[in-house]
């Protein structure tokens, strides 16, 4: 049997695929199943994957169009569907209303907990104090203790110790 | 420091030492961070990119931690180097694919890697021998920490550091454990274990990292998740996976002995016969051959090797790196004669 692709070389390689229902078998040679297959897992990447999850985003309005362009960087949201990448940091704002939901379905979570860039305020915008003593962590108290005594604020040391205390015990019950 | 003198030495990840290193290689955490109001590398025009390159290396280079580092630009770089590095999981590949305007830090005992300008303006990776990832964790988070006072990373409120792709967004944060499994591979239990990870949101690759399968019975194991946990709740839910996988390997090796001794023994001396013997093997035949070598040695089966010795074994079979110790190009029929010639010498006596 020859190759279906190339017509020249013996197919030692026979593949079944199926499209829209249909079963279709191919018989090929080694270099056409090898090109064959490079194709295959170039089709299905990561780009397809976000894509297909970004989908279910669609039923939040989305403000902007998918070929509205980001401020800083000139992206789409379309473009981004086909690479799996954005632009620059501004397009999590420009595509907000697309990529809230995506970043949903990733990550279970639309909210950071973990650590803050040292010159930005180390708490994240917390809207109830329940939530705020689980965002501050053991790490950001002590960098708050250590600035509160270099201050002498004696008192605001005093408490953030105790929260310290607290987070520590509440560790090792784990 | 230059590139040539890591052959000359084992990687910190390779020494086989730290805990649990009988089925624990190595620890690794990575920080994926971007500069403020600059597109990532993927958009960045030849300048920009020339620019964010520079300013990333002057503050690495200002960093404490990072003294006695060497700094690469990847156009300096020829294609055995590039792989060579790969090799030595200093580096991805996608870095060397595209090497304009991308750069790379390498600390002196090659704990700290850092690459500029790759799917993100700067991705930093600390890797440690063992079991090991709240020491890695550590060193990291002082690096990203003096980092952060030079550099004005994107970072936002709800969606924490911000990444190139959103499956790294939050902390950016990925930490990730190479576990050696000859036994729950032989006793046919590793496709549970994988099953059971991935249930819970984590990850398995093989030695090589993304879209690498799984060789000599490697498994990287990570996790998937980066946002809505804090880096130690991160960090803490893997070394809880990591435990249970590690007791499940003990349990599989025991039972090993116990029941199948004898199987086990032979495949392990096989294995060691051919690595003694052979004249021509190629890398695949290497590491399976090695992982059972591996195996014996931990479970006393083998005396008198190293595990050290074993370890860099696997590393030093790579075709880069037994090119790089012959100095010059070898095809692949000529590197099988030399990786042959190269086990003798280290293990044949």
């Amino acid at each position: 049997m020859l190759c279906d692709i190339c017509n020249k070389n013996v197919a030692t390689v026979h593949l079944t695929e199926i499209i829209d229902d249909q079963m279709a078998e191919l018989h090929l040679c080694e270099n056409c199943a090898r090109q064959k297959s490079m194709e295959m897992e170039q089709q299905f990447g990561l780009a397809d994957l976000l894509a297909g999850l970004s989908n279910f985003g669609e039923q939040v309005e989305p403000q902007v169009t998918m070929k509205q362009k980001c401020n800083l960087c000139g992206m789409t949201y379309e473009n981004f569907k086909k690479i799996g990448r954005l632009g620059c940091s501004e397009c999590y704002k420009s595509f907000e209303s697309y990529l809230k939901p995506l970043v949903k379905k990733i990550h279970g979570s639309i909210q950071h907990i973990g650590k803050a860039p040292g010159k930005r305020k180390p708490l994240a915008a917390v809207k109830t104090p329940k939530q705020k003593e689980k965002v501050v962590s053991l790490e950001e108290l002590k960098k708050q203790l250590q600035s509160a005594v270099q201050n002498e604020e004696f008192e605001e040391a005093a408490k953030i110790r105790d929260k310290i205390r607290e987070l520590e015990k509440s560790g090792e019950n784990k | 420091m230059k590139i040539d003198d890591l052959l000359n030495q084992t990687s910190e990840w390779l020494k086989g030492t730290g805990p649990n290193s009988d089925i624990v290689i190595s620890s690794r955490v990575r920080l994926a961070r971007n500069l403020e109001g600059v597109v990532f590398p993927h958009l960045a025009a030849k300048k920009q990119g020339q620019e964010t390159l520079e300013k990333i290396k002057d503050a690495l280079l200002e960093n404490d931690y990072l003294k006695n580092s060497v700094f690469l630009r990847l156009v300096d770089l020829n294609t055995i180097d590039k792989q060579f590095l790969i090799e030595r999981h200093l580096m991805s590949r996608e870095l060397a694919m595209k090497p304009e305007n991308k750069g790379m830090l390498i600390s002196q005992e090659e704990i700290i890697s850092i690459m500029i300008n790759e799917e993100d303006h700067l991705r930093i990776q600390i890797m440690k021998s063992g079991f090991d990832l709240t020491e890695a964790w550590n060193i990291i988070n002082n690096i990203d920490n003096a980092l952060s006072e030079k550099l004005t990373f994107a970072f936002s409120d709800d969606l924490g550091y911000l990444t190139a792709c959103p499956t790294n967004v939050g902390t950016g944060m990925r930490g990730s454990v190479m576990l050696h499994l000859p036994a729950l591979v032989m006793t046919k239990q590793i496709n549970k274990v994988l099953a059971a990870i991935a249930k819970l949101s984590f990850t398995t690759r093989g030695l090589y990292g993304e879209g690498t399968q799984a060789a000599g019975n490697f498994f990287q194991i990570s996790n998937q998740v980066s946002l809505g946990q804090n880096e130690a709740e991160i960090i803490e839910n893997i070394k809880g996976i990591i435990r249970q996988i590690i007791e499940q390997e003990n349990m599989a090796r025991n039972a090993l002995l116990q029941n199948n001794r004898q199987i086990l023994e032979d495949r392990i001396f096989r294995s060691f016969g051919v690595l003694k013997s052979a004249y021509i093997i190629n890398s695949a035949e290497t590491i399976e051959m090695l992982s059972m070598l591996r195996l014996g040695q931990d479970l006393g089966i083998i005396k008198n090797i190293d595990r050290r010795m074993i370890n860099e074994l696997f590393i030093l079979t790579q075709p880069a790196h037994l090119q790089k110790i012959e100095g010059k190009k070898l095809t692949p029929q000529e590197r099988d004669v030399r990786r042959a010639a190269l086990i003798r010498e280290k293990i044949g006596q």
